[in-house]
């Protein structure tokens, strides 16, 4: 049963009486366990705490404004007693959260990786500052970097990731570190074989059945969250019109009696009900970065299915080597010409060629067939090994998938309801103000 | 639909009408559309019981079209000068710019006619006036057209655009000219106000029709989401029917009542003007009066004509209070009235909404194997 992401609550025992450096010693052994536990969760409380602003220069030498953001780790059995000790900490921008998930990318290519929360804010309704130094969209990056490490560390196999582990307890020399697996030389390769144009004769019918469901997801859910935000403004819209009722009610009342009272009352809460839809939305903005999470999620989808058909594609090929060679050793054998080659004519042309110089072509050949089929034997076991733990990677994902955004679903509705109910309560009032005109 | 229970009114000291029973309640049953010959005229029928002993049978039924209605107005006018007669709705619709055979419009203008026949019921001192007799029971008024297009340009114009100008007009009555150009700036808002509202639901709604069937293009894609996504989508479709409602009340109920108040303005404007004549003329005779005094020095009597003018004023300025508190007290409950309906259909809006999302949380949650995680409500 895979692990769930999420906070899980863990009971801890621990003893006041140890210094700094025993907690340290402890959470130095600890790490040593580490790869024995499934889940990284299990050994450490992970959270990106605050986002502070800096300044520095980037790498044409120019001054530059960027946020960081704390990562604070605790391992779970260091809280002792009642006393929660300080959590270690370090800061890291959001290229370097970038640069961790390209690193797994390269070294897990069967793994559904989980995807970053924005860069830029896109798909906004137009209330909501699109600036990237907002406080509210630095938050809710925020939040999003922090689900993404705990998905990272709830992941069966990433969570043993030593880069990854170095990502959140050193501060420096990480970035070095990476660069020293020598992914770099990796993720080019990967990237060209992303982009390069083949064709495969044999895929697995679930990837291909994968890649359509992801293009799907992704075109279907990119249209929801871009009419989701128009209907947002257009709410906005009316509920803030309702602000003027507030002020003409206030107006009117002053040239009333007995009407007074009641109009300026009801006048108050057609205030409130304008002034409430900002809270409406802001939480709203929650839902579309669950939909987004899922959307972004779609190009890890498609890399994995893109790997394997290149997986595949290198076996087809090396089948199709291995298949010419020996076409080629027979034609030799026997004698007979099948295929049309250059060689062929020059050596009529030129006259045939003596025994000893076929002999010798024809040890190459074996040689090479030989080859050929450890190559094909190795491909196969690649491609095999690929699409077993690619899928069991893609159903783990499937299940969570379905679970979260039925919850999200779940939370939209709730919301609903809590803005209907709102609705209900400010027009009551509103009305019980206008029986008393 | 309005020809609910008639209001009972704190009019001032018309004691022997509360004494005979119930004030009449002019009800009306269907609105029949018969087209005419002449471009079409709408016939309405109106259906009444009374208890009054002026009538001559306790029910009756005619039918009556917009110019009867009219008649009936301007007959009014002429001979109760002093008092304030509910206004008729326009008279005059531009072709072509509202469909005079759409039900909206004869039920919008239905609705005007009997709050009109209401307004004159309730009156203490119209209720009682022939020509409403009239208008209620007789079978054929036709004859009294004739008449009353020549009497048209009869007393009322001339006590509007009397040519005498005004001295000394009483502070309450100035207040009351002062509150209604107040009132009338603030009604003119709200209208404002509620056509704005109106437009930026027809725009979500917009928006709205779009988003649902996102979500069942979805769950074509889905098997486990598939049912969820398709209950999301249904209740977004509820919400919008919901709102659909709540724009058609608002354009339906609300907006015509406030516009048809402003004529109501007008009315009592009217009022005030022709108050302000008769004082005017008042005025003018008793200056020439004692012009005339003066001359002859022996003369010591206030001339008749100018004591007539002086009751008239009197008893057209107690006609005016009473007139105007009761139609303070008509716009307080009108208004009353009218914005607990706005309320009410808010309130059912969000009401319907709240039942469809409800409905949809259990479809949600059903196909869950496990729940580890307690309820969130």
């Amino acid at each position: 049963m895979m692990a769930d992401s999420g906070s899980e609550e863990i009971a801890v025992i621990g003893n006041t009486d140890l210094t700094s450096a025993e907690l340290e010693n402890n959470i130095k052994n600890t790490m040593v366990e580490i790869e024995k536990w499934t889940s990284l969760l299990r050994k450490m409380e992970i959270s990106v705490g605050e986002a502070e602003k800096r300044t520095g220069k980037n790498t044409v030498n120019m001054q530059e404004i960027y946020t960081v953001y704390l990562i604070e780790t605790r391992p779970v059995d260091a809280v002792t007693e009642g006393i929660i000790p300080a959590p270690d900490s370090l800061w890291r921008r959001y290229s370097e959260f970038e640069l961790l998930r390209n690193y797994l990318l390269v070294t897990y290519p069967f793994v559904v990786v989980a995807p970053l929360p924005e860069k830029r804010a896109e798909i906004v309704w137009h209330k909501l500052s699109a600036d990237n130094m907002d406080p509210d969209f630095v938050e809710r990056r925020r939040v999003g970097l922090e689900n993404f490490l705990l998905r990272l560390a709830s992941h069966p196999v990433l969570c043993n990731d030593k880069i990854f582990y170095i990502f959140l307890t050193e501060e420096k020399g990480w970035k070095e570190m990476v660069y020293e697996t020598g992914f770099q030389a990796k993720a080019d390769s990967r990237l060209k074989a992303m982009n390069a144009a083949f064709r495969v004769k044999n895929p697995d019918k679930r990837f291909t059945e994968l890649k359509h469901y992801s293009d799907e997801l992704q075109a279907v859910v990119s249209q929801l969250l871009r009419v989701r935000a128009r209907v947002a403004d257009r709410l906005y819209g009316v509920y803030k019109v309702h602000g003027n009722y507030g002020r003409v009610f206030s107006e009117w009342s002053a040239i009333e009696k007995e009407m007074g009272d009641g109009l300026q009352s009801a006048g108050h809460h057609m205030d409130a009900y304008a002034a409430s839809v900002d809270d409406i939305l802001e939480e709203e903005e929650h839902y579309a970065d669950q939909l987004k999470e899922y959307l972004f999620y779609t190009e890890a989808l498609r890399a994995v299915c893109r790997k394997h058909e290149l997986t595949q594609f290198e076996l087809e090929m090396a089948a199709q080597d291995l298949a010419s060679k020996k076409q080629q050793k027979e034609e030799l054998v026997t004698g007979t010409v099948r295929t049309f080659s250059l060689k062929g004519m020059t050596s009529k042309l030129f006259g045939q060629e003596t025994a000893e110089q076929r002999e010798a072509k024809l040890q190459v050949l074996e040689q090479q067939i030989e080859e050929g089929e450890e190559a094909v034997k190795e491909k196969n076991t690649e491609s095999d090994e690929f699409v077993k733990t690619a899928w069991i990677d893609i159903e783990h994902f499937k299940d969570q998938k379905d679970r979260d955004l039925k919850e999200a679903l779940i939370s939209y509705a709730i919301m609903q309801i809590s803005r209907c109910k709102k609705g209900i309560q400010v027009w009551t009032n509103a009305k019980e103000c206008f029986n008393k005109m | 639909m309005s020809a609910g229970t008639p209001k009972s009114l704190a009019s001032s000291g018309q004691k022997p009408i509360q004494e005979i029973c119930h004030p009449l309640g002019a009800e009306e049953t269907a609105s029949v559309l018969t087209p005419s010959p002449d471009v079409g005229n709408t016939i309405t029928s109106i259906g009444g019981k009374t208890t009054r002993v002026e009538f001559d049978l306790p029910e009756y039924s005619v039918r009556r079209r917009y110019q009867d209605f009219d008649w009936l107005r301007t007959k009014l006018e002429d001979t109760q000068p002093t008092h304030l007669i509910p206004p008729l709705p326009e008279k005059f619709v531009m072709k072509g710019v509202v469909d005079r055979f759409s039900e909206e419009f004869v039920e919008t203008r239905r609705k005007a006619l009997d709050k009109f026949l209401k307004r004159v019921a309730d009156h203490p001192v119209l209720s009682f006036n022939e020509h409403f007799n009239a208008f209620l029971s007789a079978k054929d008024l036709n004859k009294r057209l004739g008449l009353a297009l020549l009497s048209k340009m009869g007393e009322s114009v001339k006590y509007v655009t009397g040519g005498y100008k005004l001295r000394g007009r009483p502070v309450e009555f100035s207040a009351m000219g002062d509150y209604l150009d107040m009132f009338t700036q603030k009604l003119g808002t709200i209208d404002r106000i509620a056509q704005r509202i109106i437009k930026e639901q027809s725009e979500y709604q917009v928006e709205l029709r779009e988003y649902g069937p996102v979500y069942t293009t979805w769950a074509l894609s889905e098997a486990e989401l598939q049912g969820p996504l398709e209950g999301v989508a249904s209740c977004m479709a509820n919400c919008s029917s919901a709102l659909d409602e709540l724009t058609q009340d608002m354009s339906e109920d609300f907006l015509p009542v406030l516009r048809e108040y402003v004529l109501y303005i007008e009315s009592m404007k009217i009022v005030l003007k022709k108050r302000d004549n008769i004082q005017a003329e008042y005025e003018a005779k008793l200056e020439a009066a004692a012009f005339r005094k003066e001359e002859k020095a022996s003369c010591t009597q206030v001339p008749t004509d100018v004591e007539k003018c002086h009751d008239r004023v009197e008893c057209c300025n107690a006609d005016l209070k009473s007139d105007w508190d009761r139609w303070q007290n008509n716009k307080r409950q009108d208004f009353r009235q009218l914005l607990t309906g706005m309320a009410d259909h808010n309130i059912q809006y969000y009401e319907k909404c709240l039942a469809a999302w409800e409905s949809v949380i259990p479809l949600l949650r059903d196909k869950q194997p496990q729940e580890t995680e307690t309820e969130e409500d």
